[in-house]
């Protein structure tokens, strides 16, 4: 693969999440500069420290916080100024939640849907604005195949998801005139904190695999990425599934 | 967090036991799990390459320290490198190698992780110059009981420092370590390997060439015996210099990409260790070699890690395959020793054995710390009828010289044979007691051995166990 990423300036957010350490990782590895942001900064710190003595790579780390929505431009801003200049955005930050609690107390299902959706949309509503100035940039944001369709499980997070795919569909055919490039990351089960524990998973993917695949989509300037590929299989025959059988299917 | 339930077992898959993980993919994860461990017990687990039941918990929480592997700062003066536990030597290798640096010791896989290393204060081809791991770890951090983040050196908390260099993993969750790489010219190895007729030779050839090669190491054709006993190969190596490598490699001289075998003239035939293989491997081996003495110059990763070519290979450990037993002699009657431990091994083991012999230097100043001046002997030992009674033999063998068996490759030694082995254990307890009163950091091979300062817990914890 050639190492397309060499001297980008790439802000992600979420960085402490376990994809985004193998996305940083690969990026690092293909001589990204890289502005690390999450809500526990030490955190995103050691995962710069490590990029930065494995290779090389020069690495500034900041606090994200989804739900702030007030500081999200100065991020962008913070993170121009560190690199000098800001040539993508990769949002991993989200969080799972748990459906039951989610169903029974509206407060947690929020927070799932600022993390997943609002704040997504909100730190995105400025790299777009920004990318579409400079006329080039990339937007990537996970999203994820629980936002294909609605199941009993988890909607709560499944909704936030989909409306993210459905904000990140329309950004990029707003932006795709504009030379800026919007890649929808749909992973399927990866081994990361999210996953770790949960019961029924099946075909869990390394993180580091997923994170190869997005690169790989991300220099083939691909639309929507299904993380690994057959999920997009697997998501299209749930999808075909009349809504009239499906509402009874424990899902 | 939360938890898995999984079937854990160490390398030699004995025991096999149903376990309770977690694993923490930040610092304060871990930390949360010492503040919330109440009267449970953990048990850090690095990369589950130690043979026994160290990293083993059937009781508590057995937490994997894998993804606390960052690599927090390198001094590209010194060779510095300040890291996270989990990291592995594999990881160290890739990263450093191109650069320059090799790791100062090195155990027989880079499978491991610095804590793991450190833990069983792991030992390479050059203890006999270099000691073992700790010689070249100056400071580390330690995750306490009371859930403080303790800096141990030699200087600060030196008891600390002493009690968790080879203390197992007792004393609590080594989180960092600063570890000093050694500076290489070349990934190469330049090898010099003898056959030896028997014992006496081997350690004869040890004692004419460890001067010049700071690696040295014997396989032992344990089918061997009588005036036989002891026939090996006896080989050595060192960093190759530049100037030593062909043209080709010249130009590249740190080029490192392990898994793509290199074609050398000494090639360690995998295939023959694979412990089915092991009765064929000695006689052809052995064989294979016609001169008494050769020389070639030879990648890493075949030198150093032969079996790691193999993959799962371990999968002929357990109770039906083998199982691997390792003792050091003290220098004094070292030699006498080796002729009675490989003595009984052939008379005791139906011949089919590998036996790996290196000789060791001086001691570290770990307290539970494995090596001692002397020779030390791994064995290959197929389970069967008599396996315990020649482990036990292999043991008071060792006792009876003053030597004492690897707890890393050790899942069958009983308390009172390890207090002797371990002289230094009440102070290794003392030190435990003063920061772990609660024994919150146990294992599996801890409660067999007694490892816990309180004797009420001591002995009801054994009666539950067994
Ligand atoms: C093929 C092979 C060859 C080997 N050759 C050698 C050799 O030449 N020389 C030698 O000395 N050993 C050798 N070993 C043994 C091996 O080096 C040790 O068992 C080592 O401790 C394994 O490290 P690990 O990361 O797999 O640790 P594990 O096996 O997972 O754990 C080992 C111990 O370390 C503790 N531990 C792990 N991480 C931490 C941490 N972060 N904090 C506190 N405690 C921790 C565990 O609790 C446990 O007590 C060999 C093993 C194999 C399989
Ligand atoms: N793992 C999977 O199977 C899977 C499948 C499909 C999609 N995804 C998506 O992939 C992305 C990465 O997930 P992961 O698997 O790597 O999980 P992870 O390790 O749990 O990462 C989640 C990340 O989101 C951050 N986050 C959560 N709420 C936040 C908030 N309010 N503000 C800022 N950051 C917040 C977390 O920060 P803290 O560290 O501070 O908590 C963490 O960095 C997520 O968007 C997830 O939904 C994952």
């Amino acid at each position: 693969m050639p190492d397309t990423m060499n001297d980008r300036a790439v802000l992600i957010a979420g960085a402490t999440s376990g994809i985004a350490r193998a996305l940083a990782t690969e990026l690092a590895r293909q001589g990204a500069r890289l502005y690390l942001t999450a809500r526990d900064v030490e955190e995103a710190e050691r995962i710069g420290r490590d990029l930065h003595v494995r290779y090389g790579a020069e690495v500034s780390w900041d606090h994200f916080e989804a739900e702030d929505y007030d500081a999200h431009a100065l991020l962008l801003q913070g993170a121009k100024l560190a690199m000098g200049r800001l040539d993508g955005v990769i949002v991993a930050a989200g969080h799972l939640g748990d459906q039951a609690r989610a169903q029974a107390n509206f407060d947690h299902a929020r927070r799932s849907i600022n993390a997943n959706f609002t704040g997504v949309a909100s730190l995105l509503t400025h790299a777009a604005n920004l990318f579409e100035q400079q006329g080039e940039g990339f937007i990537v944001a996970l999203s994820s195949v629980a936002g294909d369709r609605g199941r009993q499980s988890n909607y709560v997070y499944g909704a936030a998801k989909g409306a993210l795919s459905l904000f990140l569909q329309g950004l990029r055919n707003r932006l795709a005139p504009k030379g800026v490039h919007v890649l929808t990351v749909k992973p399927g089960f990866v081994d990361t904190r999210m996953t770790f524990g949960k019961a029924g998973l099946f075909l869990v993917a390394q993180p580091e695999a997923v994170a190869r695949d997005v690169l790989r989509a991300l220099g083939r300037r691909k639309d929507v990425l299904y993380t690994p590929g057959f999920w997009r299989w697997i998501m299209r025959a749930v999808r075909a599934i009349p809504e009239s059988r499906f509402k009874r299917m424990a899902m | 967090m939360a938890i898995v339930e999984r079937k854990l077992s160490g390398w030699g898959r004995y025991p096999v036991v149903q376990s309770r993980v977690q694993r923490p993919e930040r610092l304060s994860a871990l930390q949360e799990l010492v503040a919330r461990a109440g009267t449970g017990s953990l048990t850090a687990r690095g990369a589950g390459r130690s043979y026994g039941d160290a990293a083993l918990n059937s009781k508590g929480t057995t937490v994997l320290m894998g993804r606390l592997n960052r690599m927090l700062a390198f001094d590209e003066k010194t060779g510095l490198l300040r890291c996270e536990a989990g990291v592995t030597l594999e990881e160290i290798l890739a990263v450093f190698v191109p650069r320059g640096w090799f790791l100062p010791v090195t155990p027989g896989t880079k499978h491991v992780t610095v804590g793991g290393a450190i833990a069983f204060d792991v030992h390479g081809k050059n203890h006999h110059c270099d000691g073992a791991f700790s010689s070249f770890v100056s400071g580390l951090k330690l995750l306490t009981a009371s859930g403080e983040i303790v800096a141990c050196t030699r200087s600060r908390n030196a008891n600390l420092f002493r009690a968790t260099v080879g203390g197992a993993g007792l004393t609590g969750f080594i989180t960092e370590a600063a570890v000093t790489l050694r500076r290489i010219e070349t990934s190469r190895i330049h090898l010099r390997r003898f056959k030896a007729q028997d014992l006496d030779d081997a350690l004869s050839l040890f004692d004419e060439h460890e001067a010049s090669y700071p690696y040295s190491v014997a396989w032992i054709d344990c089918l061997a015996r009588g005036k036989a006993l002891g026939r090996s190969l006896v080989m050595f190596g060192r960093h190759a210099r530049r100037g030593e490598l062909d043209a080709r490699l010249r130009d590249d001289p740190l080029g490192y990409a392990p898994g793509t075998r290199f074609s050398v003239p000494f090639n360690l035939p995998g295939f023959a260790l694979h412990p089915l293989a092991v009765k064929s491997f000695n006689a052809f081996y052995y064989a294979r070699q016609r001169t008494r003495e050769m020389t070639a110059i030879t990648d890493l990763d075949p030198f150093f890690y032969p079996l790691d070519a193999i993959g799962q290979w371990n999968k002929l450990y357990g109770r039906r395959g083998f199982i691997q037993y390792q003792a050091v002699f003290p220098a004094a009657t070292g030699r006498k020793a080796l002729v009675e431990a490989l003595n009984l091994t052939s008379r005791r083991g139906k011949g089919s054995f590998l036996a790996v012999l290196k000789r060791f230097g001086a001691a570290s100043e770990g307290l539970l710390s494995f090596p001692l001046p002397g020779y030390t002997l791994a064995l290959d030992v197929p389970v069967g009828r008599g396996l315990h009674v020649l482990i036990e033999g292999l043991n008071r063998i060792a006792l009876a010289h003053g030597g004492r068996a690897y707890l890393a490759k050790d899942a069958y030694l009983t308390p009172d044979i390890f207090r002797e082995m371990y002289p230094a254990l009440p102070d290794f307890l003392e030190i435990k007691g003063a920061h772990d009163e609660g024994n919150i950091f146990s294992s599996m091979l801890a409660r067999r051995l007694q490892l816990h300062h309180d004797p009420e817990l001591k002995a009801a914890e054994v009666t539950v166990h067994a």
